[in-house]
Formats: C-alpha cells, sequence, structure tokens
C-alpha cells in the first residue's frame, strides 16, 4: 500500500475461496487483494467469520484439499507461489513465509515433546544438527518469555497453560526466521504484559530482519499501536483499507464504525451498556443482492440494496471504502439522518435512539 | 499457616460457591511438581460475577477446572449450594454439577469434531430430559426467519440459545466444528454451557476469539442472564476492559496465588498490589501509533516448578525488602470490601514512606492499618 519501488513481499491478487457445504457452496473469501513491503505490517480486522482465516490460509495453501476450491494470484518476493511444483514449494510454506495458527491446541501435535516441534523445521530446512537446533528452540522460548526452557522443551502440549501455547506456536513460526509471517490472534491468551512483550520481539523482528507480517486480530487497541496499515473484511470482502492512522482518524465504511462503537472502554464504569451492531451476519451461503452489510447498516438506502459496492476513495489518498454513503462525507450523513427521521432504513431496520439493545432473544 | 489467607470470604450461607484453601499440583515428570495453585480462596454469592485475572500460565483455568473437580484439587473444599464437591463421586457429582457449566479456553480442542452442531448444543439436554428451566424456552431470535422447522422442546431450547449467540439453528445445525471459523466455535460452545440453563457458569476467556461487536452482544446477553435469572459467574479473561464490563468483583492471581480481591471499580480506579498495578498500566490504549517499548514489569516470570519464597512477586516487585522474601502475605483487609496480599500495598500512604520506613523490620500489620 505504499508507493514503495521495491517488489513488495507479498501481493495478494482477486484471491476468492469458497467452501463446499452442505448448504451449497460458501464463499469465505470473495476478490480480496492487497499488498506487504518487507518491514512493514498490515492488520486484519473483521467479524468473526468474514474470511480472515480463509484468506491466510488460502495464502499459505493450507486449505482442505476436497471441499475447497481457490482462484487469484499470490506473490511471494514477486514469484507466484501457487502452482509451484511440491519439490519447491517445501521449503517456501513454514520457512519463508510462516503462519501462526488461531488455536493452538489444534495445531501442536498433542503427542509429540514442544521442543522436538520447535527445532524439527530447523533440521529439515535449516540442515542444523540435533544439538544446535535444540540450543535454538531454546533461544526461542526464551525470548517469548517462558520460564524454565529446559523443562518445557520435554513437556508436552497438555501440560502448558493456554498461553504457553500460544506462545510456542510463535516460537515455531519464528524458528526459520521467516520474511512472511501471517499471525492469525497470536495473543489473544495473553495477559496484557506477556502480550506486549510478544509484540515488541515481533516489532524487533520486522525491523532488524525487514520481516513483512499480517496480523489478524479482533484486539483494536493492537491494530493502532502495531501496524501501519489496517484492512477491514465484511463476508467475505475488503470493505475498508487505509493506513492506520488515517483509519483512526476518519473511519468511513459504516461496519468500520459501528465495530468500533462496541469497544467496552477500561475508562468506563463496570457494567456498562455495550453497543453492539443489529441483527446476525451474512449467511455467507446466501448473500442478499447489493451491499452484504446493507441489512445491518444504519445509512442504507434503496441503491445499498441492489448494487454491491466497489472499493474506491479519492486518487489523492490511499484511504479506500467499499460504501455508496459512507461516514463523515455529506451523502453518507444525510442518508443516516433521513434514515433516522423515517425511523428506518432502506432494508427495514428499526433506528432506535440511544444505544441499540442485544439482538438475540433472553435465553 | 493454611494459604494466604480467608479474611475476604463471606459467611458461607449467603454465598452460592465457595472455595477454600485450593491447592493443585501437577506431576512434571523426572520428580518435578508444578505448584499451579497454592491456596486459593473465593466465594460468589447468587448473581455475582468474579472476574479473575493474572498473567499468563498463573492458574486460572486450573483453578476454574478445579472447581469443577476436572481434575479434582490436591487439596481444599470446593462449596456448592451447600454441597462440597471434593466428597462427591460418579453419578452424584455429575447431577450436581449439571448446575455448573462451563465455557473452555481453547473452543476448538473443546469441541467433538465428529458430531454435528445441533447435537453438540443438545448434548446435555439428552443426559438430562427432565431439566426444568427457569428460562423462558421460546427466546427466538427475532431477525431469525425463515421455516423454523420441525419442532420440539428440546428443539427450541437449541435454537433458542443458538440464536441468542447470533446463529441460526438452520443454518449451522448440520456442520461440523471444523467448518467454522475461530469466533463460531467460541459462539457454539457459549451456547452449549447455556442450555441447560447452570446456576454458575465458568468462562474461561469465553469472548476472546469474537470481534468486538460479537462479543458486546455475548457480553449484553450474560448481562441479561444475570439480571434476569440470577446467573452466578466466574470469569476469565485477560482483555481487562472485557473483565472491568461485566464483573462485581476482580480477583487478581499472580504464580498461583490471589494478590487482591475486591469491588471492580476500587480495583481499576487504585489497585493496591502493586502486580495488580504493573497489570492495570499496561492496558494498550486505542491510538495509532501508540506501541512504546518501556517494561512496566521488569525481569523473568519465576518459575513454577521453584516458587520464590514468602510473597512470590517479590522478584519482580519494586517494594520488595527482606520481609517480602521471609513472610507469605496475607490476604488483609484494605478497606471495607478490599483485600491485598502485600506488605506494602499501594494504598493512600506515600510509596517512598513505606518503602523507607519498611525494611526489614515494619511489620505487615503497621504497612496496612492506616486504612479505613
Ligand atoms: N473447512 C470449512 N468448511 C466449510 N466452511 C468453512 C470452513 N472453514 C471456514 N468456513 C467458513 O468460512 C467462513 C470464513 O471463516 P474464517 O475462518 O476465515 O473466519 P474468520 O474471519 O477467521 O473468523 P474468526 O474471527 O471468527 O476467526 C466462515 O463463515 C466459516 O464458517
Ligand atoms: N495437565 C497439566 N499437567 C502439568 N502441568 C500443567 C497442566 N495444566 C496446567 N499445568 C501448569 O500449571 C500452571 C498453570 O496453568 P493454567 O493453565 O492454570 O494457567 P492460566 O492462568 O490459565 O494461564 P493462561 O492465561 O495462559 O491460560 C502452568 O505452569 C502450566 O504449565
Ligand atoms: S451505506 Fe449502503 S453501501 Fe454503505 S455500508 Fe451501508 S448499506 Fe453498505
Ligand atoms: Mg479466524
Ligand atoms: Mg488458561
Amino acid at each position: 500500500m505504499s508507493h514503495s519501488p521495491e517488489t513488495p513481499t507479498l501481493v495478494v491478487d482477486d484471491l476468492r475461496t469458497s467452501f463446499t457445504t452442505a448448504r451449497g457452496e460458501l464463499k469465505a473469501v470473495d476478490g480480496v487483494s492487497f499488498s506487504i513491503h518487507s518491514g512493514r505490517t498490515l492488520g486484519v480486522v473483521g467479524e468473526s467469520g468474514s474470511g480472515k482465516s480463509a484468506t491466510a490460509r488460502s495464502i499459505m495453501n493450507l486449505l482442505p484439499p476436497g471441499s475447497s476450491q481457490s482462484t487469484g494470484r499470490v506473490l511471494l518476493d514477486g514469484r507466484d507461489v501457487r502452482n509451484l511444483p511440491r519439490a519447491e514449494s517445501r521449503h517456501i510454506w513454514g520457512v519463508e513465509a510462516s503462519m501462526v495458527f488461531q488455536n493452538p491446541m489444534t495445531s501442536l501435535n498433542p503427542v509429540m515433546q514442544v521442543g522436538r516441534q520447535i527445532s524439527e523445521g530447523l533440521r529439515y530446512h535449516r540442515r542444523l544438527p540435533r544439538e544446535a537446533a535444540m540450543r535454538r528452540a531454546r533461544e526461542l522460548l526464551e525470548q517469548v518469555g517462558i520460564a524454565e526452557p529446559d523443562q518445557r522443551l520435554r513437556e508436552y502440549p497438555h501440560q502448558l497453560s493456554g498461553g504457553m501455547r500460544q506462545r510456542v506456536m510463535i516460537a515455531i513460526a519464528l524458528a526459520c526466521e521467516p520474511k512472511l509471517l501471517i499471525a492469525d490472534e497470536p495473543t489473544t491468551a495473553l495477559d496484557v504484559t506477556v502480550q506486549k512483550q510478544i509484540l515488541d520481539l515481533l516489532d524487533r523482528l520486522r525491523r532488524q530482519h525487514r520481516m513483512a507480517m499480517i496480523l489478524i486480530t479482533h484486539d483494536l487497541s493492537v491494530v493502532a499501536g502495531r501496524t501501519d496499515d489496517v484492512i477491514v473484511m465484511y463476508a467475505g470482502r475488503v470493505v475498508e483499507r487505509a493506513p492506520t492512522l488515517q483509519l483512526f482518524t476518519a473511519m468511513r465504511h459504516p461496519y468500520t464504525k459501528a465495530l468500533f462503537e462496541s469497544i467496552p472502554k477500561v475508562a468506563h464504569p463496570s457494567h456498562t451498556r455495550l453497543q453492539i451492531i443489529q441483527g446476525r451476519p451474512p449467511d455467507l451461503a446466501y448473500l442478499p443482492p447489493g451491499c452484504a452489510f446493507a441489512p445491518r447498516c444504519t445509512h442504507a438506502q434503496p441503491q445499498c440494496l441492489g448494487e454491491s459496492p466497489s472499493l474506491s476513495g479519492s486518487d489523492a489518498s490511499e484511504h479506500r471504502y467499499a460504501c455508496f454513503y459512507p461516514a463523515g462525507t455529506a451523502e453518507g450523513e444525510s442518508a443516516l439522518a433521513g434514515n433516522r427521521a423515517a425511523g428506518q432504513t432502506a432494508a427495514g431496520l428499526a433506528l432506535v435512539n440511544g444505544p441499540a439493545t442485544a439482538g438475540g432473544g433472553a435465553v | 499457616m493454611a494459604g494466604v489467607g480467608t479474611a475476604h470470604l463471606r459467611p458461607a450461607d449467603e454465598v452460592l460457591l465457595q472455595v477454600t484453601d485450593l491447592h493443585v499440583e501437577y506431576s512434571a515428570g523426572r520428580g518435578r511438581r508444578v505448584r499451579a495453585v497454592s491456596g486459593v480462596s473465593f466465594d460468589m454469592t447468587e448473581g455475582e460475577t468474579l472476574g479473575l485475572v493474572g498473567e499468563s500460565g498463573c492458574g486460572k483455568s486450573t483453578t476454574a477446572r478445579a472447581v469443577l473437580q476436572l481434575p479434582r484439587p490436591t487439596s481444599g473444599r470446593v462449596v456448592f449450594d451447600g454441597v462440597d464437591l471434593t466428597t462427591l463421586r460418579g453419578e452424584e457429582l455429575r447431577r450436581v454439577r449439571a448446575g455448573l457449566q462451563m465455557i473452555f479456553q481453547d473452543p476448538i480442542a473443546s469441541l467433538n469434531p465428529r458430531r454435528e452442531v445441533r447435537d453438540i448444543v443438545r448434548e446435555g439436554l439428552d443426559i438430562w430430559p427432565d431439566h426444568r428451566y427457569r428460562a423462558p424456552e421460546n427466546g427466538r431470535d427475532e431477525s431469525g426467519g425463515g421455516d423454523p422447522g420441525p419442532s420440539s422442546p428440546a428443539t427450541d431450547r437449541v435454537r433458542a440459545v443458538l440464536g441468542s449467540v447470533g446463529m441460526d439453528l438452520d443454518e449451522v445445525g448440520n456442520r461440523r466444528p471444523h467448518e467454522f471459523s475461530g469466533g463460531q466455535c467460541q459462539r457454539i460452545c457459549i451456547a452449549r454451557a447455556l442450555a441447560l440453563d447452570p446456576r454458575v457458569l465458568i468462562c474461561d476467556e469465553p469472548v476472546s476469539a469474537l470481534d468486538v461487536s460479537i462479543q458486546a452482544q455475548i457480553l449484553n446477553l450474560l448481562e441479561d442472564l444475570k439480571e434476569l435469572y440470577g446467573l452466578t459467574m466466574l470469569f476469565i479473561a485477560h482483555d481487562l476492559a472485557v473483565v472491568k464490563s461485566i464483573s462485581d468483583r476482580v480477583c487478581v492471581m499472580y504464580l498461583g496465588r490471589i494478590c487482591e480481591i475486591g469491588p471492580t471499580d476500587a480495583i481499576f480506579d487504585d489497585p493496591a498490589h502493586p502486580y495488580s498495578d504493573a497489570l492495570l498500566s499496561s492496558i494498550p490504549q486505542l491510538d495509532p501509533g501508540g506501541g512504546t517499548e518501556d517494561e512496566v514489569l521488569p525481569g523473568d516470570p519465576p518459575s513454577p516448578f521453584d516458587v520464590p519464597s514468602g510473597c512470590r512477586f517479590r522478584t519482580r516487585c519494586p517494594r520488595a525488602t527482606e520481609l517480602c522474601a521471609e513472610t507469605v502475605p496475607e490476604l488483609r483487609a484494605v478497606s471495607p470490601g478490599r483485600f491485598v496480599a502485600c506488605h506494602f500495598p499501594l494504598t493512600a500512604s506515600p510509596p517512598d514512606a513505606a518503602r523507607h520506613e519498611g525494611g526489614a523490620t515494619s511489620t505487615p500489620s503497621a504497612a496496612t492499618s492506616s486504612h479505613p
């Protein structure tokens, strides 16, 4: 996204991934494009189920073979890595490009000691002898802040706490010093002090080895403090994209804006009612025509129900959004004011005054 | 001396769940033992939410699982509604445990990969077919729409709980866990735990995989259940704003022990334990470019195989003196309802005074008695 002349570390172009399910084809990723230069961090935020992990898995060639289809281009250092012969791709995934998975327990091998899991890649890809690989594994555990690394190297995943497993995953991903790291919710199981330590470590590697990083996270303060650019996803598409600073000063897409309004604030007293987004996430097997956010959007107009907005913005800025009536623009604010006056949106969403209440009924 | 004190416990007949002097040790091979939880006591009145926070690996999940006897604690008592769970076996324990449900930390790993979502959520209902709900069964999500499909009390219940976490039974019912995203699996776990309408819900990082808008929906739902039906909750999370939002009281743990316990707003406004203070001052801010590199908590976490003597936080505490190495601080009241296990808490007295007069000669009571 920056105008650097060098080849980006990663280019993703019109990525589309779908899964075959009992209810038909589910479009998990629907035309996603972006690029990252070395030494930069791209934050990815968005609705649960919007295709963030599916995007990451598509890039990393990790989709379930039978039940998924994926098209689009993925360039690593300018090289198309989607259709490489096995012999060549073997030393790319997990080595040049590696990933921290969202679910440590299901991604770690439950019957293999932690030390072996970390050192395996080093022995296989970097041809390190056993001893040296173990020494490096120990060093990595220390870097991710795990006390008594010697003891932990001999333990199995179930003997570790949730946050320790997550840090073991990070150690595995960093072992071969990748050019590209995709970290899918890497700090959810960590307390704020350890989280800070891990993010500082990643920052350091980014600067020292010019590593490029994709940081998928629901933690918007992590996005604020640790990324250069951000993409916001909804229903398999990028709905907003901007340099981080710009996004935080002017959120244009109504989904982005609503998302930020749901954040609980430490400054508020406890039991403060939280703002939600009305309605339910869309069914990706039966996406409505038009803007996927329209049924839940407070700005929605008739146009939004029939036409699908594409990612656009003014040429002068790198800020892009897929919305006909963006927040903070004249069209957007008058659309919202009109809906408020009518008491509902074009999609029939009732606009209540004051904070919205939970969409689900009482249980 | 037993553990780190029980001064903070309320009379047994006023609380729904009381945990006293809980110890959990794991064997780590080669004769080594992890002292994961060492003398933890807390209680919850009906309808109360207790937030549990602390460093990664400090024993939060272990504490939560020990309440459910999964596995049984090494020692200590867990009294639920007048019954000590540590004395129950087999069928008896299972029956009582139906009233206590848990949302586990690793959502995907806790779902059976071979079962369909509808069966996962109704699991408990089939085991307890005559279970009576305090909550209405027709809490159908109004945005659900479409054909409601075949109906039975159990199906209605499954539909209602899935609806309350923002999922539609017809859409997700016959899919299996691996077909869902991290946050969707987490919501399935929440629905499963709520299906049986428990009296106590133990939540281990229940919203960590959710985007903030669905997180807000779930937190509001839990608040509603608490308001309407007096749901009692133990709520573990690393997101301190989330903990603050949902909890009536907060308990801060460090390396298997309680540092501090008391009313949420009081602790957040004015932490009294040096560890709580370090924790709360590391909360990341929501401003771009705000990532800094200054250390708030110096030093490395100590080993749980070989814990420091005295106060377990002393190796990283800016206020530590010899006394802290010699004597385990007990939980003592610093103000009504607030208890801190520290020889030199950060209460009104200026920190320098505490440190200087303190030293090895100060007595614990001298450092804490100056408060109302
Ligand atoms: N193997 C699969 N088979 C069928 N559907 C799948 C599969 N994996 C993911 N999906 C679906 O694809 C969509 C996108 O999932 P993905 O895991 O990418 O979401 P996400 O954005 O990472 O969400 P979260 O924040 O909850 O992790 C979801 O609706 C999910 O149900
Ligand atoms: N089954 C087990 N066998 C051996 N050791 C264990 C086992 N479960 C946990 N431990 C150890 O007990 C300690 C406490 O772990 P626990 O999972 O309770 O921490 P936690 O506070 O929940 O951490 P997190 O915030 O990272 O989830 C850790 O040192 C961990 O390695
Ligand atoms: S205003 Fe229209 S296009 Fe923009 S988000 Fe709302 S529904 Fe979509
Ligand atoms: Mg995901
Ligand atoms: Mg845990």
